[in-house]
């Protein structure tokens, strides 16, 4: 594969990239930090066959840029056949609640910047024939809950759109993943208390690979998250009204 | 910042246990603050080095902090931060050809952490330990500045940061020489011995011949059997000896829970002693195996530190000079046969001559590393007890493993600690880097 990546710096995108280029898998960086990008594109120079791993700037808050990221990773991959999105932000709900310029911002950029890049890039590999977009949602979005909604709004918004590019694109060659993660154990989440059933960053980042090379369009991962969904997208609203979390 | 939750954080020994707020964030440098913090990194430092000074104290693990910077396929120098681990190394340089120059017990160690401790391995008496293959190191200091140094290059922070478990700065980068191998496979040959005196001469005998080498003893063996065990002598086999071998699929195994105490009884450690000597003992066996299975034969069963139950484990390691001969391991090795206390296997092993870094372990000699289940002030009192052995004989103990030694036996341990102290203090008046261990070693404040 030929993957365009937003996110690859940290967390489960970093493991993720990792897997994709250790196994040959031709990797360009797209995402806000040159410094940053140019230390991991090292890193991945290194542990993969592929260099150099190049990369370019793309600020999901400012879709105006989208169009010169893509054709940069098209130059730089000798035309792309994947997109992977798993940067986005994050905030606890208590401080997104009192501070509206920081929950515009996280909206803009996890559902907004993210919307507009993955249909941009799905229209762009169409006309090309096919390909694959993945882009990382969460369980966050699965169900409303008191103590993360915003966070999860923004989640359920991506979730629904990459469900519906998925319908969409399908036949004209476009796979579509939507990644749900649970709690995995990153830097985004260092400081939260850690629930059960806590992931680790290398282990999504291989049931991932294993996604993007199948058929599927949704993977919860780690995978005992989709029996989880299951039961708190069943629980009465009287339930949830009661419960803490 | 959000405040971090306080947890509870111990070293692999579970012995003793602390509380720390623990920072895990993937920047390079220190937190904001001036707060003191212990540097942590996988935690398989056994006793208490990598934790906080005072309860609740800040813990900086920058084990997210692991990114490869450079790797020349030339001359296998390798430039990463200082939070990569060991298995992510052997991962992907093994099947290129390339191995850590040193490599301790573990895989589940960070880059730093082998610096921090100054790491030996089964080629100590050959090669010496991780110091000298370090081509360069930078350090966030107490003051938040980025500090170069190497052999060549602030050479006195460089000598008190090599062994200096972490308390002259944050390691954040490392540059070191890998090692050139034919294939990932060792040829490893076993020969049983029948004492402590035939187990010297054996390690002896194999040092010239053999990259590394290492003894298992049976240390519930008294008397004329003591120092009875196996000797152990592997090099990296070449590619023609290598080839067509495919590596096997290991089950994944770990210990579930806490063993109950009553598992380590002297009469099951008694008879798993004998019957690893019989089944490894006895006439000379060559044959190949994986370097996981070499180098790493513990790390293939998860948390196995829980088989000592809930109270945890000491880990004993010392260094006894050359030139004491034979004597004190069998004074050491003959106590703990009559306090029944030692455990599984204890490893035996030459050691080539030290390092110059101030506060390295190993030494000219022979180390002498065992387990010892914690059961409170009668295992803390025989440490004790064979720390005066190793005193009288001008050795010292390893600060990765210690846990209870008390601070005049190791200033009696280390003839170079003043020469440390003074670097240290140059580097980081304040001691903001501190831990459990440089208070009760050192006399840093709580």
């Amino acid at each position: 594969m030929k993957v365009a990546f937003v996110g690859a710096t940290r967390g489960m995108g970093r493991a993720l990239a990792r897997a994709l280029a250790e196994r040959g898998d031709s990797v360009f960086l797209l995402g806000r930090d040159a410094a940053e990008l140019a230390l991991s594109a090292r890193d991945l120079e290194a542990r993969g066959p592929r260099a150099p791993v190049g990369h370019a700037p793309l600020d999901l808050g400012r879709p105006a840029g989208f169009t010169a990221a893509l054709d940069a990773a098209d130059r730089g991959l000798g035309g792309l056949d994947a997109l992977v999105v798993t940067g986005g932000a994050f905030g606890r709900q208590e401080d997104l609640a009192a501070d509206p310029a920081r929950l515009a911002a996280l909206l803009e950029v996890n559902f907004t910047g993210t919307v507009v890049l993955c249909q941009q890039a799905a229209a762009r590999l169409a006309a090309r024939g096919g390909g694959l977009v993945c882009a990382f949602s969460s369980v966050a979005g699965d169900r409303a809950r008191r103590s993360n909604y915003l966070y999860g709004a923004s989640k359920a918004g991506l979730s629904v759109f990459l469900d519906g590019l998925d319908l969409a694109y399908r036949e004209r060659g476009v796979r579509v993943l939507c990644v749900k993660p649970g709690f995995v154990r990153t830097a985004m989440t260092a400081g939260l208390p850690v629930p059960p059933f806590a992931g680790e960053p290398e282990a999504v980042a291989a049931a991932v690979v294993r996604a993007m090379d199948g058929g599927r369009h949704q993977l919860y991962a780690p995978g005992i998250w989709r029996w989880i969904m299951l039961v708190i997208r069943a629980l009465p609203r009287a339930v949830l009204r009661r419960v803490q979390f | 910042m959000t405040e971090l939750p306080l947890e509870e954080v111990t070293g692999w020994g579970r012995h003793p246990v602390g509380r720390g707020r623990v920072d895990r964030s993937d920047g390079p440098g220190l937190p904001a603050g001036e707060d003191p913090l212990v540097v942590r990194g996988l935690g398989r430092a056994y006793g208490d080095a990598a934790m906080p000074a005072a309860s609740g104290g800040l813990v900086v693990d920058r084990t997210r902090a692991d990114r490869i910077l450079g790797f020349d396929g030339d001359t296998g120098r390798l430039t990463c931060e200082a939070g990569l681990g060991l298995a992510d190394v052997l991962r992907v340089f093994v099947p290129r050809g390339w191995f850590p120059p040193v490599t301790p017990g573990t895989k589940f160690v960070t880059v730093g952490a082998c610096v921090a401790c100054d790491v030996h391995g089964k080629n100590h008496h050959r090669d010496g330990s991780f110091g000298n293959f370090l081509e360069r190191l930078v350090l966030v200091t107490a003051d938040g500045r980025r500090v170069e140094c190497g052999p060549a290059r602030e050479r006195e922070l460089f000598l008190a940061t090599v062994g200096g478990m972490g308390l002259t700065g944050l390691i954040v980068e490392v540059t070191l020489k890998l090692r050139r191998v034919e294939s990932p496979w060792i040829v490893l040959e076993t020969v049983g011995v029948d004492g402590l005196e035939t187990m010297l001469a054996g390690l002896k005998r194999s040092a010239d011949d053999w990259p590394y080498t290492v003894g298992w003893i049976d240390c519930l063996a008294r008397g004329r059997e003591v120092g009875r065990g196996v000797l152990m002598r592997g090099r990296h086999a070449t590619a023609m000896e290598a080839a067509g071998r495919r590596r096997p699929r290991g089950l994944p195994l770990s210990v579930p829970v806490d063993a109950p105490e009553w598992l380590l009884n002297p009469l099951f450690m008694r008879w798993f002693n004998y019957l690893y000597y019989r089944l490894h003992g006895g006439t000379l066996r060559r044959r190949l195996v994986t370097h996981e299975r070499f180098f790493y034969p513990l790390d293939a069963v998860g948390q196995w530190n829980r088989l000592y139950g809930r109270r945890g484990l000491l880990q004993y390691q010392c260094v006894l000079p050359r030139a004491a001969g034979a004597a004190p391991l069998v004074a050491i090795l003959d106590r703990l046969g009559a306090a029944g206390a030692a455990s599984f296997l204890a490893v035996i092993k030459d050691c080539g001559p030290a390092s110059d870094a101030y506060l390295s372990f190993p030494m000219e000699g022979t180390t002498l590393a065992l387990d010892l289940a914690y059961r409170g002030a009668p295992t803390e009192a025989l440490i004790h007890e064979l720390n005066t052995v190793v005193i009288a004989h001008g050795g010292r103990v390893y600060l990765a493993k210690d846990a209870v030694t008390r601070p005049e036996d190791f200033a009696r341990m280390m003839p170079r600690l003043a020469e440390w102290r003074a670097v240290r203090d140059r580097w980081d008046p304040g001691h903001r880097f501190r831990s459990a261990q440089s208070v009760r070693l050192l006399g840093d404040r709580a």
